[in-house]
């Protein structure tokens, strides 16, 4: 449990006045109030940090207990203990689903304010504004690509309580879906908290996708580059035979409509697939290939 | 008239102890709208979360209405700037090994 300097924290120095300290703590509330921060974990970290300080500094009891005893705060040692144990039987994630609440007010206070204070302190700094409508709720769901080619069911627990959501097929990386009403309960009959799910997507494919659009690299054979053929290559879902036209570049992009990613609730409405070719050069030639090369180029050159 | 998801504005004062003026300021500068039924103040449901917001604007940080439109507008040009931010990091994908 580290040491917390509350005076470092709102920028004052030792002898600051009430006067000083409310001071310093609107000002920084200001920069960091979790409204003005949006989807901002630092400044929510930063909010939490300065409204600790100020429970404990704008205090009269508080900052004395804090100021006798601050840095040589004696449970170290056995209140250690106690989280290491707390902390190895906990469980890991699942799922690829991190959930984090949204900002709450109360609670989430340091190891080194509960010890001290013993959760919320009486008096102290404004707090915050009541709230009516229930708590927002704010998840981050890692999918892979392959996962969100088709829309599909997945049940995912936040908050100790399962859902069960229905996840579209062609859900773009970092988009930000709501889902009314699965968040925090309202109080006095005010409306629930909403949840916010961000979608993060991580492709391990040989494919890039750009919007619904993928695209690839297709290698392709100096002969049939040249002589014309047909060639077998993976789509997203399968694979597909391509007639290659003789005298083919390198670098020649086929476009293979419709054979893209899923657009996103547009049923069977799908990008397309872009497919560059990359002819290889045959290298390590026999005498025989290289007497046929030079044959041919002779002719070019004639 | 069906006054279903709608909230009236005198439950709001008491529970946040906010002035009904209050409401009345936001609304002449068109940041909320306020139905009237049988005399009695509305708000819609869906509203109360930017209204959350102008409310803790107004009593943590003392921002005054002109402040939060300003704030509010702010906001709305951050998250625009963020969309575009994520489809351009998308998009840079495309050039990423």
């Amino acid at each position: 449990m580290a040491f917390i300097d509350y005076y470092k924290i709102l920028e004052v120095d030792k002898n600051a006045t009430d006067v000083d300290i409310k001071k310093a703590y609107r000002k920084l509330a200001r920069k960091y109030h979790p409204d003005l921060n949006p989807n901002d974990k630092e400044a929510e970290r930063k909010f939490k940090e300065i409204n600790e300080a100020n429970e404990v500094l704008s205090n009269a009891e508080n900052r004395k207990k804090y100021d006798q005893y601050g840095e040589n705060w004696a449970h170290a040692d056995e209140y250690e203990k106690a989280k290491q144990q707390q902390q190895y039987h906990r469980g890991g994630q699942q799922d690829g689903f991190q959930g984090f609440q949204g900002f709450s007010g109360g609670g989430d206070y340091s190891d080194f304010f509960e010890s001290m204070f013993g959760g919320r302190s009486a008096g102290g700094g404004r707090g915050r504004s009541a709230v009516y409508k229930g708590q927002d709720l704010n998840a981050e769901l890692h999918l892979d690509l392959k996962e969100v080619y088709t829309t599909h069911k997945r049940t995912v627990t936040i908050n100790g309580k399962n859902i069960r959501l229905t996840i579209p097929a062609g859900v773009e990386n970092g988009q930000v879906i709501k889902i009314s009403g699965l968040g925090g309960e309202g109080a006095n009959g005010g409306p629930k908290g909403d949840l916010y799910i961000t979608f993060a997507i991580e492709n391990h494919t040989n494919f890039k996708l750009d919007h619904h659009n993928l695209y690839s690299t297709v290698d392709l054979d100096l002969y049939k580059a040249i002589l014309g053929g047909e060639i077998t290559v993976d789509t997203f879902d399968g694979k597909v035979k391509l007639n290659v036209k003789p005298g083919t570049q390198n670098g020649t992009k086929v476009k293979l409509k419709g054979k893209g990613f899923p657009i996103y609730k547009k049923e069977g409405h799908f990008g397309d697939l872009y497919i560059t070719y990359q002819i290889l050069i045959p290298t390590q030639l026999t005498e025989r290939e290289k007497e046929l090369f030079t044959e041919l180029h002779k002719l070019r050159a004639s | 008239m069906n006054t279903e998801n709608l909230i009236p504005l005198n439950k709001l004062c008491i529970y946040y102890k906010v002035e009904l003026s209050f409401f009345s300021n936001l609304s002449d500068i068109g940041l909320i709208e306020i139905k009237t039924i049988e005399d009695s103040p509305y708000v819609h449901q869906d509203k109360i979360d930017v209204i959350e917001k102008m409310i803790r604007m107004h009593h943590e940080l003392d921002v005054n209405v002109e402040g939060i439109d300003i704030v509010l507008n702010l906001l709305s040009k951050i998250d625009d700037l963020q969309n575009e931010l994520t489809l351009t990091k998308n998009r840079l994908r495309l050039y990423e090994k």
